[in-house]
């Protein structure tokens, strides 16, 4: 059995009327790469601020190392590093002052772990006189990484760190996170972008202040109890309203220029459906059997 | 979609410099009535400081453009009042409720009190959010938010809806949804012009232009880009132009 990192006991918080999060639980083990997939409103921040003991929870209990959230704080904010939703960093200080001021608080030096951000870092350092407050998206993300690893956490917090950044930087921030964890660093990252869910070891999709469901990310497409479809036609709007009257059809969810389409297991007839599309006068008909992706995953587990 | 030839929006040598850097760095295109325009680019790429000086909250330092018929240094009240705006970080009021902030905004875009009565019922009708109008917004799904927020930036019927990564943190499924309200619009014949950074998105717009440093690397309809780049997807051939690029 994979030695623990981060317990977590039905945890349950609520802001005034609104349950942000329903009595969960769950494990992650030491040196995983954990992903908390769900859109706003989730209760992925929330989690996040009780696990980095800024947020008092109002039952349940967490440790982190074993060390408990409420009556260690101080211990584990000695080995967390918190990465938060938004841009927490001095935009009046430059980049190198706010790494500075961070390596100062956790009472070391930017040069004793270097080592650990410099992969990081080294891609920043030529700006590293600049404003952190001029810095691109892309850049302040490098930054704010840099700054929550300056004390050598042997846990890492990233609250979304890749809302709001492009594409290309995206994929880059997710590399850095894959050579961290080869570092043997505990990492915890919470996503609304349903497919950086593959890159992590195991994953627990969330909505609503609860956990639809957790595994890794190939368990939970393994689980989706329908076949899946991708249908195009040249002309996904009517597509889409088509699709609603065709027998059987479970869901039509469209991605892009092709839809999604689910039916009960073994129930679909190929034919059928390329002769109802055909007979509605769409221009062309491809269908193919497709495996499905976290998305297709979670909008099922919404549905229910 | 975006079939008529009327060009809604009209940019030539768009410039915004600061200091000696090009922010927008000579952009010209031209967006017609009724299309699904996407705006895509890297962060730093200069879109923001692009839709700005389209909806008259910024000017440009050169270049000539027109935006539903009027001038962006001289007629900015009218570019105003012509426009609708939806942005993740701007939108609704949390501490009013659902028909406070309808009746709001309509206000501020200038309808009458008949109008917007009858506007108001209307939409809280088609969304289905009739039963909780004098709930806070605060206290709505996300999903319903995200739908208010876009018809409350339609209610007074302008030409051009500019829509800011409308969908940024929203569950799969309102996603959708909410393209289903886009489309809807267009076909009504409203202009959208759209950013985003989920690249499925990019393959609903009728075109996309990808910003690369202050310039446009790319204008044409999806299919167009993924078969000049080889690519399966927009997200392929995002990555292929903005890669190099994104270096800092």
């Amino acid at each position: 059995m994979d030695p623990i990192s981060i317990s977590v006991k039905s945890i349950t918080r609520k802001y005034g009327a609104n349950v942000a999060l329903d009595a969960i639980s769950f494990d992650v083990k030491k040196g995983e790469l954990f992903g908390f997939i769900g859109p706003d409103g989730a209760g992925k921040t929330t989690l996040f601020r009780i696990l980095t003991t800024l947020l008092l929870p109002d039952a349940g209990e967490a440790t982190v190392e074993g060390l408990d959230v409420v009556q260690d704080y101080k211990q584990v904010r000695k080995i967390a590093g918190y990465m938060p939703g938004k841009f927490s960093l001095y935009m009046d200080l430059t980049v190198e002052e706010n790494l500075k001021f961070y390596a100062t608080i956790f009472g070391t030096t930017i040069e004793e772990n270097y080592d650990l951000i410099k992969a990081i870092y080294s891609q920043i350092e030529p700006f590293r006189k600049r404003k952190a407050g001029q810095l691109s998206g892309g850049m302040k993300q490098k930054l704010a990484l840099s700054c929550a690893l300056i004390h050598k956490p042997v846990v890492l917090f990233l609250d979304e760190p890749t809302t709001g950044v492009d594409a290309v930087s995206r994929v880059e921030f997710w590399e850095m996170l894959k050579r961290l964890k080869e570092g043997g660093i505990t990492i915890l990252v919470s996503t609304p972008y349903m497919d950086e869910a593959s890159l992590c070891d195991r994953v627990a999709l969330i909505q609503y202040g609860k956990i639809l469901q957790l595994s890794t990310p190939q368990e939970v497409v393994e689980k989706f109890p329908f076949d899946l479809y991708t249908v195009s036609s040249g002309d996904i709007y009517n597509l889409l309203n088509d699709m609603k009257n065709f027998p059987g059809m479970k869901s039509c969810y469209a991605f892009g220029q092709s839809a999604h389409v689910a039916f009960q297991k073994g129930t679909l007839n190929e034919n059928s459906l390329r002769e109802f599309l055909l007979k509605k006068e769409h221009p062309k008909v491809e269908i193919e059997n497709i495996q499905a992706n976290i998305e297709d995953c979670f909008m099922e587990l919404m549905d229910k | 979609m975006g079939t008529g030839e009327e060009n809604i929006i009209v940019v030539k040598d768009l410039v915004k410099k600061y200091g000696s850097f090009y922010a927008n760095d000579h952009l010209s295109f031209e967006v017609k009535k009724g299309e699904i325009f996407g705006f895509l680019g890297a962060n730093g790429a200069g879109k923001t400081t692009a839709i700005r000086i389209l909806c008259g909250l910024s000017y440009p330092t050169s270049g000539t453009m027109n935006v539903a018929g009027f001038d962006v240094y001289s007629q900015r009240d009218e570019i105003k009042r012509n426009i609708g705006y939806m942005s993740q970080r701007f939108s609704l009021y949390d501490d009013l409720t659902v028909f406070e902030n309808i009746r709001f905004y309509a206000g501020i875009y200038g309808l009458s009190k008949k109008e917007i009565n009858a506007r108001s019922a209307r939409l809280m009708e088609e969304l289905s959010l009739t039963e909780v109008k004098d709930k806070l917004i605060s206290a709505i799904p996300q999903g319903w938010k995200q739908k208010l927020a876009f018809s409350v930036a339609i209610i007074h019927d302008p030409k051009i809806v500019f829509l800011d990564e409308p969908t940024g943190g929203v569950d799969p499924i309102t996603r959708r949804q909410f393209w289903d309200l886009i489309y809807k619009a267009a076909r009504d014949g409203i202009t959208v012009f759209v950013t985003t950074h989920y690249m499925d998105e990019a393959e609903y717009c009728d075109r996309v232009t990808i910003m690369v440093e202050g310039r446009i690397a790319a204008l044409d309809t999806p299919d167009a880009l993924k078969g000049q780049y080889s690519a399966a997807n927009m997200n392929e051939v995002f990555l292929h132009l903005a890669r190099k690029k994104v270096g800092n």
